[in-house]
């Protein structure tokens, strides 16, 4: 049985940077991201893949960081939440999740974020029926969502 | 200037949020850290028999594994005055202390290793051997007994009343009798409970999640035996809580232990499944009420009783009783509270502890009186509006409930609602429109806050305080700028360190009518100092005039008369050769508790439609109106109370925790299993504030809002429910099965 604890060397790219880091077999993209690079916007809610914080893109879709090994990652481009504002401008989406107060907390809004990011890609995004549907993966607590459907219904015209 | 206070700016931690850059108990980025892990009791009553750990402790990266056996005795001194948000009696879980088992889930190991990967995995290589005592795991209302003189005292009464209960209850000559089950729920904030512990010699820093850092310093001091001097406790940022981060937890120990232990700081991160073990939950409960009214619907006799789980160790208790004592007119009531012990973890407040509970007994009673009187919900309501607060025998410090009823039901359509039971339906699905109110009691607190005006223009005001979703940073923002004469983005508000000014729990509501206050008076203080330094200075604009001479207007000081111009802040401190300007200020509660019952109101009206076939329950609206008091931020007050809507969904149709009596444990310990709403679960949803001002509570007449944005959502959609069906389901949540059963 191979050693679970072995370590491997890789490269990972991270909102158009390469970042070169030893990693247990066991790390999880997630806690790759967080507690290697630092990247702490992407957060962790549950670790199991059911609360959606941990959203990241993974070559321009949406993957749930957390049950994604680092080691598969590697040679894929990712995107995190950091990696959406450009040049101190905020991201449509971003903008629009602040103008609709579409959160609270905070800590579940860099993966809505990203969810929102990509099904606007995606072209998912179409009616408030769909971006409930497709923002269901993605737990508020604190319960924002008529706001999120707010904002990504707004941000996906202004992207149109 | 225009008003600062009432806009709905945007928050100003907001651009921090949605870029990821504000940090989060989790991310603060230690030289060294290392990374525990718990291994948590498998038992629910009993004692560790053996414990191996040798091949965790062989286990590559692992630094030290830690049990009873070795952990250092802690003394664990009593707080001379208990902080409300512990339980009132016993005594709490004294963590690897011995090797008693109280609960399952209970810690029983940590681990500490290099990286979060080792440790998780030498966490799961310790075998611990357990012998079994015989342990209470199902709760029997029966066996309910009155809550000791520790939490009595607290405010959580054993029994209430007035009048003759019985006398006037065999009059009545309508009357109805009803048994509501609430199950134990869980408060799963997305952020999960963490500590980083960082000891430098004799001096400790906690990165905690907490919504009290004052507290938690305190807790960990009396638990260590330091000084709280030597602790620093630091959260700028929560990620929600709703309650289960008021109090300090065992696994804050843990974490303080374990660096101590390794010399490292190290982080304590609880996995979702540990969450529904290593910190509280909403209590199980059961309450029986029986109504007695006269033929014209007013309430002439009252009994609700109220029977909650707690575990065994220490006692925490709740005001449930609180709503049934004032929400309406009623001469003659008795209520009771009573504590069902159980082999569990000790629950712990959740959003409106207790109040949502005592709610939803007597608005789903109400709705059934109603019914059997043949009345409209909303006239059995108006019929025995509360004009006073008759168990305290005091007068509302304010009270706009009926404008509440009046706009939301203007707004839902109120008056479309057919009487009958099953006499609206779509196509096939049958609607339902109800109604409740929701009622939670306004407290404050002391606190301080103090403010800096600098060189450059800024103000910086400081409070110990906390923001787990509010908008505490924002509002808070929002009072110092309408008080200074400042514009909002020239003011910075820090909070969430135990370096800054005391500040009291951010929770029940309290922070604004209590800190906000302290806020006020802080800027006050420094504008009063600047107005002093201004007229004793040899030259310039103010020097030599009369106190009464100078005043604070328009973002500087200008002549009390109004002639010459008004100096901007910035421009004094210039002319007098300094940096800044700092000064504190406080505000405590007054003598308004004598004089005055405080509580906010809501009128909650939901649109259901059920799927008789598949026995779905969707809310398509769900309509809010609120006498909170004022309102100091629109736009994130109304994100509160559909949050609240949001939570109250929740409860009256997916959450429950799902326990196994042969264990005494929670089997749906995540989030795929313990069902929350999700956007998809999410319709129309309107909050409306109706115009209000409490002076008689407070200065700033606020009177706080989060807990009864919750209250009243739930039975307002069990009512709906049953408006839609003509079916009572008094257990929740209202789930299909129950539906179609």
């Amino acid at each position: 049985m191979p050693d679970p604890s072995q370590h491997f060397s890789l490269t990972l790219r991270v909102n158009g940077a390469e970042h070169r880091v030893a990693v247990d077999a066991r790390t999880t993209l997630l806690d790759a991201l967080r507690d290697r690079l630092h990247l702490t916007g992407t957060k962790k809610g549950c670790a199991l893949g059911q609360c959606g914080a941990c959203t990241v893109l993974l070559d321009g879709r949406r993957v749930v960081s957390c049950l994604m090994l680092a080691v598969m990652a590697e040679g894929r481009l990712v995107t995190t939440i950091e990696g959406l504002a450009q040049g101190g401008e905020l991201h449509p989406v971003q903008a629009a999740f602040v103008e609709h107060d579409a959160f609270q907390c905070g800590y579940c809004t860099p993966g809505q974020i990203m969810s929102a990011v990509g099904a606007i890609r995606e072209g998912r995004a179409g009616s408030d029926d769909e971006i409930r549907e497709q923002m269901s993966g993605n737990l508020c607590r604190c319960g924002a969502y008529a706001n999120i459907v707010a904002a990504v219904r707004d941000a996906a015209a202004r992207e149109g | 200037m225009n008003a600062i206070i009432g806009q709905p700016v945007s928050r100003v931690d907001g651009p921090a949020k949605v870029t990821g850059h504000a940090t989060y108990a989790a991310e603060f980025d230690l030289p060294g850290l290392a990374y525990a892990a718990m291994v948590l009791a498998t038992i629910p009553r009993g004692h560790v028999r053996s414990i191996d750990r040798a091949a965790a402790e062989a286990a590559p990266g692992v630094l030290a594994v830690m049990t009873h056996e070795d952990a250092p005795r802690l003394p664990y001194k009593q707080i001379a005055q208990r902080p409300q948000v512990d339980a009132q009696s016993g005594e709490q879980l004294h963590v690897l202390q011995d090797d008693q088992v109280r609960f399952n889930g209970e810690p029983v190991a940590v681990v500490v290793a290099e990286t979060l990967e080792q440790a998780v995995h030498a966490a799961e290589l310790v075998r611990v051997e357990y012998a079994r005592s015989p342990a209470v795991t199902i709760f029997d209302a029966k066996q309910g007994r009155p809550p000791s003189e520790g939490n009595a005292k607290a405010g959580r009464v054993p029994e209430l009343g007035r009048g003759d209960v019985e006398g006037a209850m065999r009059e009545a000559p309508v009357q109805v009798e009803a048994r509501y089950v609430h199950p134990r729920e869980h408060h799963n904030a997305i952020e999960p409970h963490v500590t980083i512990a960082h000891w430098e010699g004799e001096n400790l820093t906690l990165y905690d999640k907490t919504q009290w850092v004052d507290n938690d310093r305190k807790e960990i001091a009396h638990v260590f035996g330091m000084e709280e001097e030597r602790i620093r406790v630091v959260s700028p940022f929560v990620g929600g809580a709703f309650g289960s981060a008021l109090r300090t937890w065992p696994h804050v120990t843990l974490a303080v232990m374990a660096a101590k232990r390794v010399r490292r700081p190290v982080r304590l991160e609880l996995t979702r499944r540990q969450l529904y073990m290593a910190v509280g939950f909403r209590p199980h409960s059961e309450q029986h009420l029986r109504l007695g009214a006269d033929k014209e619907g007013r309430l002439v006799a009252l009994e609700h009783d109220v029977i909650q789980q707690v575990g065994r160790y220490e006692e925490y208790a709740e005001t449930a009783l609180s709503p049934t004592s004032h929400l309406y007119q009623c001469d003659n009531l008795r209520a009771r509270y009573r504590l069902v012990e159980m082999d569990t973890n000790s629950p712990c407040p959740m959003r409106a502890p207790g109040v949502v509970t005592g709610v939803l007994g007597l608005e789903m009673a109400m709705d059934e009186l109603a019914a059997e009187l043949g009345m409209d919900p909303l006239e059995l309501r108006l019929r025995n509006y509360a004009e006073q607060d008759q168990q305290k025998g005091l007068p509302w410090s304010s009270k706009e409930l009926r404008a509440c009823y009046e706009t939301a039901a203007e707004r839902f359509g109120w008056a479309r609602r057919k009487p009958e039971p099953r006499s609206m339906r779509e196509g096939g699905m049958l609607i339902g429109y109800g109604m409740a109110t929701a009622i939670y009691h306004s407290d404050r607190s002391g606190g301080s806050a103090s403010v800096a005006l600098t060189g450059n223009g800024m103000a910086v005001v400081r409070s110990a305080s906390s923001d787990m979703g509010p908008g505490t940073y924002t509002s808070m923002t929002q009072v110092a700028a309408e008080t200074l004469g400042l514009p909002v983005d020239h003011v910075r508000f820090e909070l969430g360190d135990t370096n800054l000014p005391y500040a009291p729990v951010h929770g029940g509501s309290i922070t604004m009518a209590s800190l906000g206050n302290a806020v006020v008076a802080a800027c006050r203080a420094v504008q009063t100092k600047l107005t002093s330094l201004a007229r004793a200075a040899q030259q310039g604009p103010f020097a030599g005039l009369a106190e009464d001479a100078v005043v604070a207007r328009e973002g500087g000081l200008g002549r009390a008369d109004g002639s010459g111009p008004v100096v901007p802040y910035a421009e004094l401190l210039r002319q007098h050769n300094l940096g800044w300007v700092e000064a504190e200020g406080s505000a405590q509660p007054g003598e308004e508790t004598k004089k005055y019952s405080s509580a906010a109101f809501g009128a909650i009206f939901v649109e259901v439609r059920v799927d008789e076939l598949l026995g779905t329950v969707r809310v398509p609206r769900m309509i809010g109106a609120y006498d909170v008091g004022r309102v100091i931020n629109p736009k994130t007050a109304r994100s509160q109370c559909i949050g609240g809507m949001v939570g109250g969904l929740g409860m009256a149709l997916e959450e429950r925790a799902e326990w196994d009596a042969r264990f005494g444990k929670v089997m749906n310990a995540n989030l795929a299993e313990y069902l929350v709403p999700v956007n998809a679960d999410v319709a129309e949803m309107e909050a409306i504030f109706v115009p209000n001002d409490d002076r008689n509570f407070n200065p700033l007449g606020v009177k706080g809002l989060a807990e009864v944005a919750i209250c009243g959502v739930a039975p307002a959609i069990a009512n709906a429910v049953w408006h839609a069906t003509g079916r009572r389901i008094r257990e929740l949540p209202i789930t299909p099965e129950r539906l179609l059963g």
